[in-house]
């Protein structure tokens, strides 16, 4: 089967964007979402067929095999460095390509609506059509630095669209606290980069993940403090990954990062982008999970820690774009602790086809999240929820949406969440029991944070609108209805025959003693939300009184971002950065400083010897003649 | 005291009192006719060293060409009448101080070197001589400088005509 | 006429040197450029009467001396009329034929 169309899936975006980009201000403003949402329905097409012929194909011993559809040769550093650019299927990334171009899709068309009458319109449609192609690039991938260009490509286009609305400053400043935040994060991915690549002499995913390759087979007995260099690589791969998919401590950028438009939201910080981090680990994960467990023992950490702390903040916010920023934290902490908690190859291998089910499942649930409460926020033109309330009436299809999504990711059966984070709770079961735990908490808290935005958008008490909220026009309720039923059936996808860490197909097993306490937990969640917030009362009040430490502390999310804040100002600024400038001012710039002024000073004071008096140029050569001429002929 | 030898003495002195007068004159036009006396006195010195052919020229060209030159050029600028500035102290110091260091070391150095006097015949100046020797084309003929002083000479008068010229649009 | 029996050669010389050194001082010191274009034709003066005198007490044979003291001359005239016709533009341009007033051509 020849896979190189699938170069259109790559190009199609980027030829929009440069089309929409350059021509936006002859083209009529309407036909600009046309066209990014059409081209956008082709790609999604296109992947759907990709997917479906390479899953459809006799998978031979080996499992799925990794397709190079198209490569061609771009720096050749040395002989034997050479960088490629390329696109690589493999059930990994050609599954990435369904979830983004099926999701940006429905990004698109919502946007039609939501977008409507905005300034920016078509510019709008030319970053999302970048961004799609960014992201695009980066699941296909041949090599892992083409992954760092369009990894940073990505980066731009979220700060792009994140300072869509670049007259507010509280926008301006999200999309830069989102920039250098990621980009700091990617200093050690490209350090990670430059060790592993240094190491094993390649660049290639293939080489790098290979059973035999020099990651793996001959991995390389150097150490720093006390861990192997393969292991320090990828811990510093690990951190670009960690700040795309805003871990702990690199996540203080994702809730800011909710001044951009809501659809945007939907497609980059909560179905596609943060998921990088995810994918980044996923594609590398032979070399994780064979020669540097300890960095994967450290994802699970962070993993964990992350999901339950984003959640525990997610309960208190009550803007609702933020806590489903937050809840995007903590699913993605689910996957990676379902990375870390995970082995390679068969049965072992359940963690990360549960961690890449997860992504998939979480693509669309938490894209109708975002895109349901961007069809509140304009019916309601306000973000907190203390203004809204008793919608279900007047917005009945956002209403029944947000329920199913809700339902889905509080992990109610059958709805898909309940598959993939029953997948995940299985393998933390087998791997740590305390990472179960923890994370059989979470699912609880997350049936309850998501259930607390349920009732009070929807139930509650009806506040008084400026003008009465109704129904979102079809292109945006379209999207709600096709996500909610992909949020249904997303479920039912056969993952662990398509996507495994061997690309071999393995038996899963149904454990109703994981999943009976996981659907129970999240019933109590359900019910508590549902207990406090279904009706208006006084009993959240009190309990956040009672509790009011620990609720003013999750509330200011728990500091991180003052800590930050003092970190960088009191202590980076003040002791690092002025001695600096200092330096740069005085000794740098004043040793230039000195030269240039003594030049001037030395020409300022000869310069009177150019006078324009003929007599005293005379006077110079004449005298200068005698004294040639006494010191040729007597002092030598 | 031979005769010859109180003419050159007559002539030298002459010829540094009139150029000191020359220099320092606070009356262009006395300056300027100091100076033709310099170049008469000048004149006599070739004639005593047997350069009659030169002293003619002299007397011709810088008496009768030259000096007129420059006194109709004083004409044109200057007020005959009125007195020059005396020069500037600070520009008499160090003119005399480098005249009087370079009178001195030139002296020295030249005086140092005792020149033998040659005691060949002379070949003797008259004009037919002279007129083989300056249209020459063989030894001793100088043709060729002859040739190029007139080339400079007709440049110098083009030029001097174009720098000179009025209205130049 | 045979001058090496009466008057030495070094007489010459330092009546040269002298005339040479009161020219280059009329240069230094007068503040009118045709004073000073006349402390010039001093200088000029003083050559030709190093050339000269070399010419008849050391080389009589030959006429060299005696040809590049015309050619001098030559030149000094050529010089004189181009310098006249600078100064007469000069003072047409300034109204001054001072060479202190004369000084735009600076830093």
């Amino acid at each position: 089967m020849d896979y190189a169309y699938t170069l259109i899936i790559l190009l199609l975006p980027l030829v929009t964007f440069l089309g929409l980009g350059l021509l936006s201000k002859r083209l009529p403003v309407a036909l600009a979402g046309i066209i990014g949402t059409a081209n956008l329905f082709i790609i999604a097409a296109l992947s759907c067929a990709t997917a479906f012929t390479y899953f459809t194909q006799e998978a031979g011993e080996a499992g799925f095999e990794a397709i190079e559809a198209y490569k061609i040769t771009w720096l050749p550093l040395t002989d034997k460095l050479i960088i490629h650019l390329g696109i690589l299927l493999d059930p990994l990334s050609v599954m990435m390509l369904v979830v983004i171009t099926l999701v940006s899709a429905m990004v698109h068309l919502y946007s039609i609506g939501y977008m409507k009458g905005e300034k920016g319109y078509t510019r709008y449609f030319a970053f999302l059509s970048l961004f799609t192609f960014s992201m695009l690039g980066l699941v296909v991938a041949t090599n892992i630095f083409q992954m760092y260009i369009f990894w940073e490509l990505v980066g731009v286009s979220s700060y792009l669209l994140i300072g869509f609305y670049y007259q507010k400053p509280s926008a301006v400043a999200a999309s830069k606290k989102a920039f250098i935040v990621t980009r700091f994060a990617d200093l050690g991915f490209l350090v990670g980069i430059l060790i592993l690549s240094f190491n094993t002499g390649t660049f290639e995913f293939q080489t790098l993940t290979s059973l035999q390759g020099p990651v793996i087979g001959q991995a390389s007995t150097a150490a720093f403090m006390g861990l192997s260099v393969t292991t320090w690589a990828l811990l510093l791969i690990f951190m670009g990954g960690a700040g795309k998919s805003a871990m702990f401590p690199l996540h203080i950028w994702l809730p800011d990062a909710m001044e951009g438009p809501t659809p945007v939201s939907a497609l980059i910080h909560a179905a596609t982008m943060v998921v990088a981090g995810v994918y980044l680990v996923a594609r590398l994960f032979p070399a994780y999970a064979l020669s540097a467990p300890d960095a994967l023992t450290v994802i699970m950490y962070v993993g964990s820690f992350t999901s339950l702390f984003a959640a525990v903040i997610a309960c208190t916010q009550l803007d609702i774009k933020r806590v489903l920023a937050f809840s995007t934290l903590s699913q993605i902490g689910y996957m990676m602790v379902a990375l870390g908690v995970s082995g390679y190859g068969g049965e072992a291998g359940l963690g990360y086809m549960a961690s890449l089910f997860h992504l998939f499942t979480h693509a669309f649930f938490k894209a109708l999240l975002f895109l349901g409460a961007g069809s509140v926020i304009h019916a309601v033109h306000s973000n907190l929820m203390t203004e809204m309330g008793g919608l279900r009436k007047s917005m009945p299809v956002t209403h029944l949406t947000f329920l199913v999504a809700c339902l889905t990711i509080a992990g109610i059966p059958p709805l898909s969440g309940f598959f993939s984070k029953d997948e995940i709770l299985v393998a933390a079961f087998e791997h740590n029991k305390l990472i179960f735990a923890v994370q059989w908490l979470v699912a609880g808290i997350t049936a309850f944070y998501m259930f607390r935005l349920y009732f009070r958008i929807f139930w509650n008490q009806t506040p008084a609108y400026h003008h009465a909220p109704h129904e979102s026009p079809v292109v945006m309720t379209v999207p709600l209805m096709f996500l909610a039923i992909a949020s249904v059936v997303a479920g039912f996808v056969p993952f662990h025959d398509l996507v495994t860490s061997d690309n071999k197909p393995f038996e899963t097993a149904f454990h109703w003693s994981i999943a009976g306490p996981s659907i129970a937990i999240a019933v109590i969640g359900i019910l508590t939300a549902a207990w406090l917030y279904a009706r208006p009362s006084l009993r959240p009040d009190a309990i956040s009184k009672s509790l009011s430490g620990v609720y003013t502390a999750a509330y200011n999310k728990f500091y991180i971002d003052e800590i930050y804040l003092f970190i960088t100002k009191s202590i980076i600024f003040q002791f690092i950065s002025r001695p600096v400038a200092w330096f740069d001012r005085h000794i740098v710039d004043g040793t230039m400083n000195f030269i240039g002024n003594s030049t001037v000073a030395g020409s300022a004071a000869i310069k009177r010897m150019q006078s324009g008096h003929v007599q005293l140029y005379i006077w110079y050569f004449a005298s200068g003649v005698l004294v040639l001429a006494l010191l040729i002929l007597y002092l030598n | 005291m031979t005769g010859p030898k109180i003419i050159f003495f007559i002539l030298a002195i002459s010829i540094v009192v009139f150029s000191i007068l020359s220099i320092t004159s606070r009356k262009i036009l006395r300056a300027a006719i100091y100076l033709l006396f310099v170049l008469v006195a000048m004149a006599g010195l070739y004639y005593m060293m047997n350069f009659p052919f030169l002293a003619a020229v002299q007397l011709i060209l810088y008496a009768g060409g030259i000096v007129v030159l420059i006194i109709f050029s004083i004409l044109l600028t200057s007020q005959i009448n009125s007195k020059l500035e005396p020069p500037r102290r600070s520009h008499l110091l160090s003119g005399a101080l480098t005249a009087i260091a370079g009178i001195a070391l030139s002296a020295v150095t030249i005086l140092q070197f005792a020149f033998k006097p040659s005691s060949k015949p002379a070949i003797g100046t008259d004009m037919r001589t002279i007129g083989l020797q300056l249209m020459g084309t063989g030894e001793n003929g100088y043709a060729l400088p002859f040739e190029v002083i007139s080339i400079l000479l007709l440049a110098a008068l083009v030029g001097s005509i174009f720098i000179a010229l009025k209205n130049r649009t | 006429m045979n001058l090496q029996a009466e008057i030495p050669l070094d007489y010459m010389i330092i009546l040269s040197i002298l005339v040479f050194f009161i020219g280059l001082m009329g240069v230094l010191i007068r503040r009118n450029l045709i004073t000073m274009l006349m402390g010039v034709e001093l200088m000029l003066n003083a050559v030709n009467i190093n050339f000269t005198a070399f010419n008849h007490y050391l080389f009589p044979h030959r006429l060299e001396g005696h040809f590049f003291a015309l050619i001098v001359m030559a030149i000094a005239a050529a010089e004189a009329a181009v310098a006249i016709a600078l100064i007469i533009n000069i003072y047409r341009q300034f109204a001054t034929v001072s060479v202190d007033d004369v000084d735009e051509l600076k830093f």
